[in-house]
């Protein structure tokens, strides 16, 4: 049994002048998806669900929603809805009017339009608020009745574009839980667009990694996270320790390098690596493990002597920065799994220690 | 106890200061504005002399003559319309135009608006004057349309040359209030609207023009309260065949033998009646936009 697609971007390029804005993408987003596009600002994520909206259309390539060409459909034909990053809510309109505008412009009959916005104001919780105007408002609340302004005409696809990024972090972190239940809920394909990769980490079902117009890698937040495939990737989702080097040998999944000063670490390959070209190995500042000199075990990709230099404590972790012998720093994350007092329990800074890294923990990525 | 001492010595003062600010324009109203009316509206209840001198005798005749007699009548009416038509065709104009302007890139912009602002450089009467030239038996368009061997046209001298002079000297007042309307319009809601079902035509009359209003009723009073009173285009393009109210007005107080100030004063006041009618249309309007 084959799944349709909501939506199939086939190699699409959208140019502003002499600057590609999206550079030959293709994504495959399956029916019910909560996918995201991730990246920094200007890295085409937003041009992306631009065109998918209708709003702009693509230089070349072509947008199939459901098995339908998207090429000559105005917007307002289209089967999506967005919740703009603004809101866009009609500041002259009730909250009640603004969530019935798109089946008004569908033409549904009256009492149709007025027992589902209730519905749909009841969904987001604002059932008290039909006869208020939007700027009478708060943040949060103006964001769900764009979200059930969209929602109310129950859309195949929903196009989300930050609509978190207004907020404060508190009221940020419960919409992120909000808007994933609701998905769950409504079975509609989402795509989400944000420059907070923590955000698309919690939500998504896959991500796609844009950089530049160009989609990096595509996967779950745990590929995403644990086997980037490029250097870009593993620098802009979370922290990670970079060490340059060349590579020197390549196996089937593992390569190892030689840095200019000579040392030589080993590291998994999410996609493959030539030899000789420059490379990096990549290590999460939690993958990492610092051991007492002596201490040292066998089964590590390496094992480097090191200095503690820095040590800050925050709570849940200790972040450790220590030096290595080549005038490198490289950090170092320790949950504090032990409720303690005791000073020994932690590293001091000046103290000499071993870092080592299981073999798993290390990758060796190119640009 | 000392405390309100104070704040009643800082109100006294507060109170000193605001009317040392208002008095030079309150004069200024009283004299010039309030006077003359005051003026205007008891010469309106007085009776004409056999020499166009004023008898002080109340009457309520010159408002009898003027609901009654069709000279005044029709002045009323054509005068009326004269404005609706030309407030329409300059809202019609104008808020295209200003559409246009406000998407430009906005080095355009000011540059586009430069133009709209450029006529004002010369004087009214001239510009009117131009258009004589132009629109003249022996003008340019007859000339370019002669030296093409095709017949002449009669284009001054005629309603249609008032209406024109008209909607060209207004069109300014009624671009730059939509203009500024549009310019605080935040153009994403088009695309909520279209992303919501709307064509480009349903999201114009749904969201663009309901919030831009405000704009389209400015410029609409704009527009319409100096050609309600003009003479100058009717007489100059229109050749003065048919009487409006301006026109009326202006000979019973300098050009009839002998002149008649107590009609025109009625003549007046009745159209600030009319004026003031519409204005207040215009603010209900405008702050039931803004609720």
């Amino acid at each position: 049994m084959s799944t349709t697609n909501a939506v199939e971007l086939h190699d699409v390029v959208k140019r502003f002048g002499d600057i590609a804005a999206v550079d030959h993408v293709s994504l495959e987003i399956g029916d019910g998806e909560f996918f995201s596009l991730l990246g920094p600002s200007g890295c085409g994520k937003t041009t992306t669900l631009r065109m998918i909206a209708g709003f702009e259309y693509p230089s070349s390539g072509s947008i199939v929603i459901h098995g339908r060409e998207m090429a000559t459909i105005p917007p307002h034909r289209r089967p999506v809805n967005t919740v703009f990053q603004s809101y866009a809510l009609f500041p002259h309109l009730t909250v009640a009017q603004n969530v019935a505008f798109g089946l008004e412009m569908k033409r549904r009959p009256k009492d149709e339009i007025a027992a589902r916005v209730r519905e749909a104001l009841e969904q987001v919780r604002l059932s008290g608020f039909a006869d208020r105007r939007p700027r009478q408002l708060s943040g949060g609340q103006q964001q769900r009745v764009a979200l059930a302004r969209a929602l109310i005409n129950q859309p195949e696809v929903l196009l989300l574009d930050e609509p978190l990024g207004a907020l404060d972090q508190k009221l940020r972190k419960e919409l992120q839980i909000e808007l994933k239940s609701l998905q769950r809920r409504v079975g509609i394909t989402f795509i989400f667009v944000t420059h907070d990769q923590e955000e698309a980490l919690t939500m998504s079902d896959r991500i796609a990694v844009m950089s530049q117009g160009k989609v990096l890698q595509i996967g779950s937040p745990t590929e995403i996270y644990e086997r980037p495939t490029c250097r870009f990737v593993a620098d802009f989702i979370g922290e990670t320790n970079f060490i340059a080097g060349k590579v020197i040998e390549n196996g089937a999944n593992a390569a190892t390098i030689e840095t200019s000063d000579g040392l030589r670490l080993r590291g998994v390959t999410p996609r493959p690596v030539r030899v000789g070209a420059p490379a990096v190995l990549s290590i999460r500042p939690e993958k990492a493990l610092l051991l007492a000199p002596g201490d040292a075990r066998a089964g590590h990709a390496f094992a480097l002597p090191v200095r503690v230099e820095l040590v800050s404590y925050i709570g849940s972790d200790t972040r450790i920065t220590v030096r290595l012998n080549d005038q490198r720093t490289f950090d170092v994350w320790e949950q504090n799994t032990l409720s303690t007092l005791d000073r020994d329990a932690y590293w001091q800074p000046g103290e000499p220690a071993v870092l080592v890294c299981p073999p798993d923990n290390a990758l060796v990525l190119t640009e | 106890m000392a405390l309100n001492a104070l704040e009643r010595e800082r109100q006294r003062r507060e109170r000193r200061t605001l009317a040392a600010l208002l008095t030079p324009g309150l004069l200024w109203l009283i004299l010039f504005f309030a006077l003359p009316l005051v003026i205007i509206l008891v010469y309106s209840f007085m009776t004409n002399g056999p020499r166009g001198n004023i008898l002080w005798q109340f009457t309520l005749g010159n408002y009898i003559d003027l609901f009654t007699r069709s000279i005044y009548v029709n002045a009323y009416l054509r005068s009326i319309w004269i404005s609706v038509l030309t407030t329409v065709i300059c809202l019609l104009l104008g808020y295209p135009l200003a559409l246009f302007i406000v998407r430009q890139p906005p080095r355009w912009r000011t540059a586009l608006l430069f133009l709209v602002l450029i006529p004002f450089w010369t004087n009214f009467l001239v510009r009117i004057y131009a258009w004589q030239i132009i629109l003249a038996n022996n003008g340019l368009i007859n000339g370019a349309l002669s030296s093409l061997g095709l017949p002449p046209l009669t284009l001054l001298n005629t309603e249609g040359a008032t209406l024109l002079g008209l909607v060209y000297g207004e069109l300014p007042f009624m671009v730059l209030p939509i203009y500024a309307a549009l310019d605080r319009f935040d153009f994403t809601l088009m695309e909520a609207a279209a992303d919501l079902g709307a064509s480009k035509r349903r999201a114009f009359w749904r969201v663009m023009l309901p919030m831009t209003m405000p704009g389209v009723a400015a410029g609409s009073v704009l527009v319409f309260i100096p050609t309600i009173g003009q003479f100058v285009v009717s007489e100059l393009l229109g050749g003065a065949k048919v009487d409006y109210l301006g026109n009326l007005i202006q000979r019973l107080f300098l050009r009839s033998n002998p002149p008649n100030w107590p009609l025109g004063s009625a003549m007046a006041m009745a159209m600030m009646l009319v004026l003031l009618v519409l204005i207040l249309i215009y603010f209900r309007a405008t702050t039931e936009e803004e609720r």
